[in-house]
């Protein structure tokens, strides 16, 4: 079935019809995604160079891991110099991420024990095989990650499983575009993550459209997916249109999933959240409910993180994080900064977006 | 990390299923898809299926643009 999202022929029916609509339009229009998994599709199939000159697209901040904050980062590894006996898990591009007091990674190399891990179910695992330890999940992400963490932590409740406890920096990405918005970005037209859609549906992202009047489509992951959603974002704008659309209907419904929305809601409360060089957005992170609390380890070590710079001299991730610019805009690019040296975080993720321009080379532009 | 991708659900207990994805299996919890069934596809991303995919709404979709694209801009054909 995925195979069929990938015709060629169909694609270029639809790259003409870009520029059919494109032209009709007249005018420069600039979409954005804000998904790290919408940027490696977009980047990788080379679709910026393939668009009408006048269609931009812009990358915001998709990467989880590179927004999150460097003082949850410092503050985890202080709780680990008090308690050395803890397990921490966290996912790999988690691991690398640059704070100035160093990376996960660097704590492992100094004997604490940190481990990789590619789903928050193996860090259970890991709590019930060792149950006289205290296994801890550094737990970033968006909805799409939350809703597993809350899915496992609310079986370690139900089976006591008291040895298991997370670090919740989990974020929710309407209130980050919603943060551009306020701030300014200039945008025409939003690509709406589809697998942050699967959980919060076409529903958690509605209230943009209405009260910024920003067109948007939920779109797929298939470059045939993202060309569709341009062409569906081009074809609202020429008919002066500010809808929500769905080009995702295999797998997102109106009303997202609603078991894993009523878990998220069970265990966390929204509160005003940092993102790494973005600041503070209002109503945009998950922290757990007082009666849940035990289960963050935050709750049993008190740690006071000074206020950190959260980024290198020179690094640019803000502006790459708010669509302002793309990477080799950076002056340090591909040149003092690659994903073996890495200055900033937007070079350590997969998702980071100027890892991906790195990775596909010369396809961007 | 975010990375999502679709399999097939080729074995089932309780909220752990077996995911294949094109002849690698993986486990992959369940909990959030309370009526799967074996040979359902599924989302699965940092090890959760958080939705299935409708193959049905996948063949009318690429249909339905297959008959937009070939009617608007290629009249001639
Ligand atoms: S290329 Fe490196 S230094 Fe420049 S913005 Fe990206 S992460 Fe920062």
């Amino acid at each position: 079935m995925q195979e069929a999202w990938r015709d060629e022929i169909l694609a270029k029916r639809v790259l003409v019809a870009i520029f059919n609509k494109a032209e009709k339009l007249g005018r420069e229009v600039r979409f954005m995604d804000v998904c790290g998994t919408h940027e490696d599709t977009i980047t990788r199939y080379g679709i910026r160079s393939l668009l009408p000159k006048n269609v931009k697209i812009l990358a915001g901040p998709g990467c989880p891991v590179c927004i999150t904050p460097v003082e949850d980062i410092v503050a985890m590894m202080e709780i680990m110099k008090k308690e050395p006996s803890i397990l921490v898990t966290t996912f790999g591009d988690m691991y690398r991420i640059p704070t100035p007091k160093g990376s996960f990674a660097d704590m492992k190399s100094r004997g604490y024990d940190v481990r990789i891990v590619y789903s928050i179910y193996d860090s259970y695992k890991l709590a019930l095989k060792h149950r006289d330890r205290l296994v801890v999940h550094f737990s970033p992400g968006f909805e799409t990650t939350t809703a597993p963490t809350a899915g496992m932590l609310w079986e370690a409740i139900e089976k006591k499983v008291e040895n298991f406890k997370i670090y919740s920096v989990h974020r929710l990405t309407p209130p980050a575009v919603e943060f551009l918005l306020e701030q300014g970005t200039m945008l025409d037209g939003l690509i709406t993550p589809g697998h942050v859609s699967t959980i919060i549906g076409v529903k958690g992202w509605k209230y943009l459209t209405s009260r910024y009047g920003i067109p948007q489509v939920i779109s797929g992951f298939e470059p045939l997916d993202v060309l569709i959603s341009i062409h569906m974002l081009l074809q609202m704008l020429i008919e002066g249109q500010a809808e929500i659309k769905n080009e995702y209907e295999r797998a997102v419904k109106y009303e997202g999933n609603i078991e894993a929305q009523k878990k998220i809601d069970a265990l966390f409360n929204v509160v005003d959240a940092k993102w790494r060089a973005l600041g503070i957005i209002r109503r945009s992170g998950y922290v757990l409910k007082k009666e849940y609390e035990e289960y963050e380890i935050r709750s049993s070590y008190e740690v006071n993180i000074e206020e950190l710079p959260d980024l290198e001299k020179g690094c640019r991730c803000g502006e790459v994080l708010r669509g302002l610019i793309l990477p080799y805009e950076c002056p340090l690019f591909g040149r003092v900064c690659t994903p073996r040296n890495p200055v900033g975080p937007c070079m350590v993720s997969y998702e980071g977006t100027c890892q991906i321009f790195y990775k596909y080379g010369s396809l961007y532009g | 990390m975010c990375l999502a991708i679709p399999g097939k659900v080729v074995e089932l207990r309780g909220n752990v299923a077996v995911v294949d994805y094109g002849g690698i299996r993986r486990e992959a919890r369940v909990d959030f898809i309370p009526d799967v069934k074996v040979g359902d596809y599924v989302i699965v991303h940092t090890g959760f299926a958080i939705e299935k995919m409708d193959e049905e709404a996948a063949k009318r979709s690429i249909e339905a643009w297959n008959e937009i694209f070939t009617l608007e801009d290629f009249p001639e054909e």
